[in-house]
């Protein structure tokens, strides 16, 4: 176990060096190659936020949406139904029980089925219709709620990322956790209330004409400003998927702040006609729900260009035309956590988190050197080649440091020495009954290896379950202790065993050491 | 050093009191249950710093009786000025929830408030990390059991894994009696407390299984005191190392680490002692010898 071939100590060092190399890169002056280890956001201050969307109004709405084409369907092949009824998440009717089987062939119809689609995909269909008796149950399939859950979740990330980059925060992370839920990580951003208020907000506009009377076919609405309720026509004459860019300006007027819009050609055309037909009338500006504002149509607008105003500040201005440029969000989402660290916090625990690291590497290496003398120096090198790698290979794999990042290295200190604690302990034993001390080496080593890398590996198993299970800070903390236990393994049976030989077959006779 | 001590006298005694102690853990957790944070109970954490002299602890509780916040809990942490405030309601009704807490804050106080950290997590998420900071403690320890299972015989094993629960059984327990706050770090904490208490018990397991095949004449009994004491002078080197690096986090780290270093602290200290007087008896009554291991290596 002493005997080293040349070209095996040239490999370790080689390794050695390259991951100092590494380490290195974290330092300022050294700018050579685009690598360094990433401050976790309870160091370097930021927001973490876990949205999740809502799928239940968007599940709504589609059933809405399948009302009209499914008594369409019914009609056109003389199907006589009764007892219609819609609720949130099915449809039922009464239809004689001769006539269900008719209905169920063209209701499950593979190709052209413009009313329930087939998804290829799953090879099924969107909705599942079941009878019960004479009545029909119309509700979606379990991938038909899969494949609308996850086309929503897509387009959610899309918007809300446009969203996160057009407010020009620094590195952005944004990422799919689970089938319904979103992570937003944004660093240095520890007062996200802004962020928070963009990504909640579906942005669902519309313009529809204000009506006389409540009539039917028509809802109240609160006019945000005012608090006034206005009687608003459901028909929408343009939405928000119209719009193809909205810009803050200010009137040339009043001096407010208002919003500019421009539509794309089919919205321009239908903005157009409306204008005409409706000049006089009130067109109502409605966003998620309430009405922005109620102007009157003075003249038909037909450029495909128009403004909003609806007495905003200039940051409301600036907001609503980022949320009307990115696009509305197909489903509400609603944060269900979220955890800041303001930067002076983040720059206290690196400072608490570096010193008591330097203590508890001292004083580790001052006990080693006590205890074990010139192999304690040894250990100690070993310990903070050890150090050196961890840091090199945390760079190499550009991974996050967290406080409780910082809590593994230093309990990989503690523990590091364990392995050359081991060693040494056993060939002081085997001294006692071997002579030759070349010998004693070589089978303390031995014996060591297998209960060193036992030992060893229970940690790894522990650190393994935390880096899965753990989300944060608490996986970084998983990373340092096991990438700790992997440099801890290579320094202790290739660098301090390699300077053990050293000293051990230069000094044949044991006179400079006692262990 | 060589020590010359006869653990295996103590194995009783020492058991009977591992017994009491799991029994009382038990019973507080029972009976009292664990302090769970943010993290497990759901609700939210404001970490505040005031920089004027005369806020006290009690000016910060008035500030909040305004809000119906629920059970609303605010302590000082680590130096004067800093503040913790802990309270049920997080925001999941309503997203401009802590903005708006924030500025009334302020403004009750009247005097500059630096929000340092906040943590707000919703009844959904609070309950699923719950779970699964459990699962990773459940899944860990069998694990555990696997590992010593394939390296060893199915003594062994159950000998390791009832020191691991022993061990996790203990550290929770001293958190329910002290009221210690549980979060995500202590489940991180109690997972590497298992990793390390194994750590121990495998040194010594592996040192009587090398001497189980040496000596087919000594007891079981006899052969884990010669063994727990063959590896004794490792086991207090490490111990003693690795606790000297846990203190320098708990005394020097800040707050945040507290509850963590804690914990570890006491997982090293009860992990030594389970490897030694929890591990090693129960193979004792299994009643584990040479025959053991070589009717393990036939099969």
């Amino acid at each position: 176990m002493l005997n080293f071939t040349k070209i095996k100590v040239t490999f370790v060092y080689l390794i050695l060096l390259t991951l100092i190399f590494f380490a290195s890169l974290n330092l300022k002056f050294n700018n050579s190659i685009e690598k360094k280890i990433n401050l976790g956001l309870d160091l370097q201050g930021g927001s973490y936020i876990l949205l999740e969307v809502d799928t239940n109004p968007l599940i709504n709405q589609k059933i809405q949406s399948k009302v009209i084409p499914i008594k369409k369907l019914l009609n056109d092949n003389n199907i006589i139904y009764s007892d219609f009824t819609i609720s949130n998440n099915s449809i039922s009717f009464i239809i004689d029980t001769d006539k269900q089987n008719l209905f169920k062939n063209i209701f499950l119809k593979k190709n052209d089925n413009l009313v329930n689609n087939f998804i290829t995909d799953y090879n099924t269909f969107e909705l599942d219709i079941t009878f019960n008796a004479n009545k029909a149950l119309i509700n979606f399939s379990n991938y038909g709620l899969v494949s609308l859950n996850n086309a929503a979740l897509k387009q959610s990330i899309e918007i809300i990322r446009r969203r996160i980059d057009d407010v020009g925060t620094k590195e952005p992370t944004i990422l799919q956790r689970g089938d319904k839920r979103i992570l937003v990580e944004l660093p240095g951003i520890d007062n996200p209330e802004r962020i928070k208020d963009l990504l909640g907000k579906t942005a669902q506009l519309t313009f529809r004409l204000v009506q006389d009377d409540d009539g039917f076919g028509s809802e109240k609405l609160i006019i945000s400003e005012t608090n006034e309720e206005l009687m608003v026509n459901k028909r929408v004459v343009i939405s928000g998927e119209n719009l193809i860019d909205a810009q803050p300006k200010f009137d040339s007027q009043s001096n407010q702040p208002i919003v500019s819009f421009t539509l794309d050609r089919l919205g321009a055309q239908k903005f157009g006609k409306i204008t005409t037909e409706n000049v006089g009338k009130r067109l109502a500006i409605v966003l998620d729900n309430a009405v922005i504002s109620a102007p009157q149509i003075r003249e038909p607008i037909t450029g495909g260009t128009g403004t909003i105003s609806g007495g905003f500040s200039f940051q409301e201005s600036t907001d609503l035309a980022l949320l009307l440029r990115s696009g509305a969000l197909p489903a509400p989402i609603n944060i269900v956590e979220e955890r800041s660290v303001g930067p002076d916090l983040g720059k206290d625990s690196i400072e608490a988190g570096i010193f008591s690291l330097a203590v508890g590497f001292i004083l580790v290496i001052i006990f080693m050197l006590i205890k074990y003398k010139i192999f304690g120096l040894i250990s100690n090198i070993s310990l903070i080649s050890n150090l050196f790698m961890l840091l090199g290979v945390m760079t190499l794999l550009e991974a996050t440091l967290t406080l409780p990042g910082i809590a593994g290295i230093i309990l990989t200190v503690g523990m590091a020495v364990d392995s050359n604690v081991l060693i040494y302990e056993r060939i002081r034993e085997e001294l006692k009954t071997e002579k030759s001390i070349i010998h004693a080496f070589d089978t303390g080593y031995n014996k060591a290896k297998i209960t060193v890398i036992d030992a060893n590996i229970t940690t790894l198993i522990a650190a393994a379950i935390l880096f899965v299970f753990g989300t944060g800070p608490v996986k970084g903390f998983a990373i340092t202790l096991g990438v700790g236990i992997v440099t801890t393994l290579f320094s202790a049976y290739f660098i301090a065993r390699h300077l053990t030989s050293l000293v051990v077959l230069n000094d044949r006779e044991g006179k400079y050491f006692k262990l | 050093m060589e020590y010359k001590i006869n653990f295996s006298s103590l194995f009783k005694i020492a058991n009977l009191i591992s017994f009491i102690a799991v029994l009382v853990s038990i019973f507080f957790l029972f009976f009292k249950g664990l302090n769970y944070g943010v993290d497990f109970k759901g609700g939210t954490l404001l970490e505040i710093r005031i920089d004027n002299p005369n806020i006290e602890i009690q000016d910060i509780r008035n500030s909040l009786k305004i809000k119906d916040l629920g059970d609303v809990n605010v302590k000082q942490f680590g130096k004067k000025g800093d503040f913790l405030i802990k309270f049920e309601k997080s925001s999941s009704e309503n997203d401009q929830f802590i903005g708006e807490l924030k500025g009334e804050i302020s403004k009750s106080l009247n005097t500059e408030v630096n929000f340092r950290r906040v943590e707000n997590v919703g009844p959904k998420v609070s309950s699923e990390l719950l779970k699964n900071g459990l699962t990773a403690i459940a899944l860990s320890l069998a694990a555990m059991l696997f590992y010593i299972w394939i390296r060893f015989e199915w003594q062994f094993s159950l000998g390791s894994i009832i020191a691991l629960i022993h061990d996790v059984i203990i550290t929770l327990g001293i958190f329910s009696i002290l009221s210690f706050e549980v979060n995500l770090s202590i489940v991180a904490a109690v997972l590497t407390i298992v990793g390390y208490s194994m750590n121990d018990t495998v040194v010594i397991f592996d040192r009587i299984r090398e001497n189980l095949l040496k000596f087919s004449k000594i007891e079981i009994n006899e052969i884990a005191n010669i063994s727990i004491n063959e590896t004794l002078s490792r086991t207090l080197i490490t111990s003693l190392t690795t606790l000297l690096a846990l203190l320098s986090i708990f005394i020097l780290g800040g707050e945040i680490l507290k509850g963590f270093s804690f914990a570890m602290i006491l997982g090293v200290i009860i992990g030594t002692y389970s490897s030694v007087f929890v591990a090693s008896p129960v193979l004792n009554y299994f009643k584990v010898s040479q025959k053991t291991l070589l009717k393990e290596e036939e099969n």
